[in-house]
């Protein structure tokens, strides 16, 4: 019986295992696309372990790893998209305007096909967000595309912690609006930002000294007992973004709430925040610029509600021309599949460098995540996320057609499957019907407010449909 | 793309008077100037020529007069008069065609009251999508600047949505950039399958629920057709009867169940095409046109057979979690093999911009170049019947057309000029003027 058991549990560790597999290969003759180092025509490539060992010309393969031919091709590290949300459980705690003390970590599902379909087009990395629902939102977690792993095997090893803020409309709208609870306005937003700020830096105050105090009680030093400060969760998260521990990716979209943000962010200190969507940014170029704040934005997307009624698809390109570090995201499980394309409109919009452009989908928002000294370039030392291309990733008659996480092979054109079902759900119903075409088409589906939708109103609960 | 120094030059140059106008009454530069289109005669030169219909013309010149295409070729005098375009280096495509979108009919999607694409009510043919185009939204010169100069607009709610209609990206009423009022009747098809996961219907009661909406159709059809029976009666011999009354939503249905607009049908999933396809049959006099058509590949054949022609399009994600993640790419090359006629149709509003991207998708994923070329203008153009004028380049046509610097698939490249009806289109939307007012909004801070 007894060995049995360990039979098993020996099993279930192999399988965890063999899930964190890290891989080794030898990618020859491509144009590799460095990022940080310009491309390198007829270059080899040499990852091992899960890691660039080498990088140059005629490199022997070490005994045992796999050699691909890429001569004709295009290597280019794995795309990073800082915004999404493919791959999460539950997007949206929505119930009050800051929940900070929750987040994704465990709201990740590693079968979820949309993985498969983005590593299809060269992605490795994401952001899986929070939604957008209140104004400080949850926890996010940064994940590799090890798809069909295990929940743990997702993350992005010592990525730092992040958090979601939202502005404008989505946090008024179901907070103010849904439920008569500050926020309705974007004043209000400000305030509950700074209340809860006020709040943390109280808390951190008070919880020390009555620790303090405790100990000395404890010690001897102190005849009563002091009045206890109870542990508080959602301070502790906002305590740790005060210091810098946490970095802080808004949701915002209009000029004046993101500079209200930065005079916010400058009272408390808080560095190297993001801005997501940030459909506005490029009327305050210069001042994202003097705070040194990241962009993380669409490449065309506008018009879907009023915040975005004042847009411009040129936003990347001027941010860009103005010096500040922007990042081109999905936000979509359909604009994640290409977003070397989506990337590609910034030199339609405003002439944005083809280096550029494809900085904005790798360097960028790993400098935005944090995770730049790992990912995001091709360079000796980092992580083997790369994509193989048959042409130049930014051409529309480009495909992915292999992706390695870690050194590891995870979607391969030439074997990808007709029908994944095995994969997915065999039990699948074959024939069920679909949403109308035309809802949906290259179209917003605000996936921000994923489980946002059922809110309490004075009527009653109510379901919000599309 | 002109630098934008040319640009700038040229917008002070045409509108000079406007600028004076402004700086005298003491306003900003930056305030609204308004480039007006230009019509007469254009010459462009040294082009090569995507005439679609027939092949590719290197080094060529168009000539335009007002709204038309007077000639085309390789071997063209050019009068003195007209106004050259030197097109050295660029390619030339006749405007693009968006079968199927809802553009000039929603402002802000999550603003309900600019939003007029969705009438109250089941059958709606009166219902028409002409009358309520804005010829103001600010999404029209963003899709244009792009290229896409014509699209179909269509209303979406309901069982029959209302009538879709046919518009040019110029002009400044519905009435002066219709091509077709009233271009096809849209459907809305009845799914016999349950929706989803959270379809928690009994699959009796999916049954029952498709078999009345298909007989509400069906009866809604009879009706028609009766009616259009009894006023043609009335109308060839009007002494002999008495007159009927009027019906307007039947009045509506008449030039659908004759035949003379198509009934574009929204349908995706493949139980729910077969099903178009078997009731098709019983309309013989009806014209009918497919949209969405999402699994479209796995029935290509049949719809070949039954000479349903498809509007598409390619970037969204798969219908169903196990299907090949390039099907929605492959989808319009699958049914052109198959012997379907294809056009591009986005669904979209203010990003009908990206029509150009889905035909450049389908190109890539097996459709190649000429074929979606064909499927983003000459196609759309014979489905709804108005080849004679659009859809390509050639003398006699209208002169619908843009210049590009590369192929016009490729999202890194540029459109430089776009004409319309003959009208050179200013190079200005509100995504372009935001640009060149904040691209180097200067030094000053906060």
């Amino acid at each position: 019986m007894k060995k049995l058991l360990l039979l098993i549990l020996t099993f279930c560790f192999s399988l965890t295992g063999f899930a964190q597999e890290k891989g080794s290969v030898l990618i020859k003759d491509g144009t590799l696309i460095t990022i940080t180092d310009g491309n390198m025509p007829n270059t080899d490539l040499l990852i091992e372990d899960g890691v660039i060992t080498e990088i140059g010309e005629d490199i022997s393969a070490p005994r045992g790893v796999e050699t691909v031919d890429a001569s004709g091709k295009y290597v280019m590290p794995g795309i990073i998209d800082a915004h999404s949300h493919i791959a999460g459980v539950d997007i949206n705690e929505w119930t009050n305007p800051v929940t900070a003390e929750v987040s994704m970590e465990e709201s990740i599902n590693p079968n979820d096909i949309n993985i498969y379909w983005a590593l299809a087009g060269g992605v490795t990395s994401i952001h899986l967000m929070h939604g957008s629902a209140n104004v400080i939102g949850g926890q996010n977690e940064t994940l590799k595309l090890r798809y069909g792993t295990e929940m743990d095997d997702m993350r992005f090893e010592d990525a730092p912690r992040t958090i979601k803020f939202a502005l404008g409309e989505n946090p008024t709208r179901v907070h103010g609006q849904g439920f008569d609870v500050q926020p309705r306005t974007r004043m209000g937003v400000e305030q509950v930002i700074r209340d809860h700020f006020d709040a943390a830096i109280d808390y951190k105050r008070n919880r020390q000294e009555y620790l303090d105090a405790k100990q000395a009680y404890e010690d001897g030093y102190r005849s009563t007992p002091p009045v206890p400060v109870a542990e508080n969760e959602r301070l502790d998260v906002l305590v740790d973004i005060l210091e810098g521990e946490v970095l802080v990716h808004t949701h915002s979209y209009r000029a004046d709430e993101i500079t209200m943000l930065m005079r916010v962010f400058n009272d408390y200190r808080i560095e190297d925040y993001t801005f997501q969507h940030a459909n506005e940014a490029f009327k305050v170029a210069p001042e994202l610029k003097k705070n040194g704040a990241y962009t993380s934005v669409f490449a065309d997307w506008w018009a879907y509600k009023f915040e975005v009624y004042y847009s411009t698809a040129y936003n990347a390109s001027i941010l860009n021309a103005n010096d500040v570090k922007n990042s081109i995201n999905s936000d979509s499980g359909e604009l994640i599949r290409h977003l070397n394309h989506e990337a590609a409109k910034t030199v339609h919009y405003g002439n944005t460098s083809k280096q550029d452009a494809l900085k904005m989908i790798t360097i960028n928002p790993a400098v935005q995540l944090g995770i730049d000294e790992k990912v995001g370039s091709i360079e000796v030392g980092k992580h083997g996320d790369v994509a193989i291309w048959d042409g130049h990733p930014l051409s529309i008659y480009s495909k992915t057609l292999k992706t390695y996480v870690d050194g590891k092979k995870y979607f391969d054109r030439a074997e990808d499957a007709d029908d994944m079902r095995l994969k997915v759900d065999a039990e699948q119903e074959f024939d069920e019907a679909s949403g109308r075409w035309y809802n949906e088409n290259g179209r917003h589906s605000e996936t921000c407010l994923r489980g946002a939708e059922i809110r309490f109103s004075k009527q009653g609960m109510k379901l919000q449909g599309n | 793309m002109m630098k934008d120094t040319e640009i700038i030059m040229k917008y002070l140059k045409s509108t000079i008077s406007a600028c004076l106008l402004v700086l005298l009454l003491g306003m900003s530069v930056e305030a609204q100037i308004t480039q007006k289109a230009e019509i007469g005669k254009f010459a462009i030169t040294n082009a090569t020529i995507y005439t679609v219909t027939n092949g590719v013309i290197e080094n060529g010149t168009v000539l335009i007069e007002n709204e038309q295409i007077v000639e085309v070729g390789n071997d063209v005098d050019i009068p003195s008069e007209y106004e050259q375009i030197d097109a050295s280096g660029k390619q030339v495509y006749p405007g693009f065609f968006d079968a199927g979108t809802q553009l000039g009919l929603q402002e802000i999607g999550a603003v309900a009251v600019t939003n007029d694409q969705a009438e109250l009510g089941d059958f709606n043919p009166h219902v028409r999508a002409f009358t309520a185009i804005n010829p103001s939204s600010a999404s029209i010169p963003v899709t244009r600047v792009n290229g896409v100069t014509h699209v179909i607009s269509m209303p979406v709610s309901g069982r029959l949505a209302g009538k879709a209609t046919l518009i040019d990206l110029y002009g400044y009423s519905p009435d002066s950039m219709a091509v077709t009022p009233n271009a096809g009747v849209h459907l809305n098809w009845p799914t016999s399958k349950k929706g989803g996961w959270w379809d928690d219907r009994t699959d009796e009661e999916v049954d029952k629920e498709y078999k009345e909406d298909l007989k509400k159709l069906n009866d809604f059809i009879s009706r028609a057709q009766f009616y259009n029976k009894m006023m043609t009666d009335f109308e060839n011999n009007p002494s002999n009867k008495e007159q009927p009354d009027m019906n307007k939503k039947m009045q509506a249905m008449r030039e659908v169940v004759k035949g003379e607009i198509p009934v574009i049908i929204s349908v995706d999933a493949k139980s729910d095409i077969l099903n178009v396809i078997d009731w098709t049959k019983d309309y013989p006099d009806m014209q009918f046109v497919l949209a969405g058509v999402r699994d479209g590949w796995r029935v290509a054949d049949e719809i070949a057979e039954a000479g349903l022609p498809c509007l598409v399009s390619t970037l969204y994600t798969p219908e169903r979690d196990y299907d090949n993640y390039q099907r929605p790419y492959q989808n319009p090359a699958k049914l052109h093999a198959a012997g379907v006629k294809v056009a591009i149709a986005t669904g979209g509003v203010e990003n009908v911009r990206n029509a150009p991207y889905h035909a450049g998708f389908a190109a890539s994923y097996g459709l190649g170049k000429q074929e979606a070329l064909n499927a983003i203008t000459i196609n759309a153009a014979e489905i709804f019947g108005v080849d004679d004028k659009l859809g390509s380049i050639e003398e006699g046509k209208q002169a619908n057309l843009f210049i590009a610097d590369g192929d016009p698939f490729e999202p890194m490249n540029h459109i430089t000029d776009v004409f319309i009806r003959g009208h050179k289109i200013p190079m200005v939307s509100r995504h372009i003027q935001l640009y060149q007012q904040y691209l180097d909004r200067g030094a000053k801070t906060n």
